[in-house]
């Protein structure tokens, strides 16, 4: 069940930020002001993926607490970088991203400690 | 005059960088002790989740958590993505420390040695450049 509860999660972790990533770079530049905030959630409320990057970032949230009720908090948290893993294979084959040599590595570094962390 | 205002960013970048560190490790330990005592387990079942809220650790964590969004967004806003993922990947680290610690979980060594793993990783991963699209 544990690592039901971890794909669940970091799927939705993961979706959420290929759906900002994208609409983010449509968007433009935001900033992190009073204004700049109110501006960014506008544009969240007026771009579809930004809602449902929203919606899956709540299904992330809550599929974390399902998980830390169930399992220690030293593994629900390192558990969870394996979005590093997912989000590098995507960045390729979806955002058509460059991956060099030095995040292939680290891609797998994280993959090698979240099978040591749930071993 | 402007080494001055570098240093005065610099400081600020820390201390922002701080906070947030904080609070994540805050907000995950007070969710995780506070989930942990709720007796239900959670399911595809909204009303679960309502219900878990009113436990008085898991609002902290989940308002911790919260505000600990929001000073990653403040922290972006001083610093590059390339900066600041990297120097949050200590959060793997504190958050199994925590459960140790504060939780009394039980950390094998195998544990110590995948998060360090995933740490090493983490900052591999976050020291490749952006903006990187083909």
């Amino acid at each position: 069940m544990k690592w039901v509860l971890v794909a669940a999660m970091v799927s939705a972790t993961v979706l959420s930020d290929l759906l900002q990533s994208q609409e983010m770079k449509r968007a433009g530049e935001q900033s992190v002001g009073a204004r700049g905030l109110a501006r960014l959630l506008q544009t969240i409320a007026q771009r579809r993926q930004l809602i449902l990057a929203v919606g899956c970032n709540a299904v992330s949230f809550f599929t974390f607490m399902a998980l830390v009720q169930r399992e220690p908090l030293s593994f629900a948290v390192p558990a969870s970088a394996a979005s590093y893993v997912v989000e590098t294979i995507l960045a390729k084959f979806v955002l058509h991203e460059r991956i060099g040599a030095r995040r292939t590595a680290g891609a797998l570094a994280v993959l090698a400690g979240v099978v040591l962390v749930g071993g | 005059m402007e080494s001055q205002r570098g240093s005065s960013t610099t400081l600020k970048t820390w201390s922002v960088l701080l906070f947030f560190l904080a609070l994540k490790a805050a907000g995950n330990s007070w969710m995780a002790w506070g989930m942990k005592q709720i007796p239900e387990r959670m399911s595809m079942d909204p009303a679960l989740y309502m219900r878990a809220m009113l436990n008085p650790f898991v609002a902290m964590g989940i308002v911790a958590l919260i505000l600990a969004l929001l000073t990653r967004m403040a922290l972006l806003s001083l610093a590059d993505l390339s900066y600041v993922l990297p120097v949050t990947a200590i959060g793997y680290v504190i958050a199994v420390f925590l459960g140790k610690v504060f939780l009394h979980e039980a950390v094998t060594p195998q544990r110590w040695m995948g998060t360090l793993l995933i740490f090493g990783g983490a900052v591999l991963v976050g020291t490749t450049s952006r903006n990187t699209t083909e």
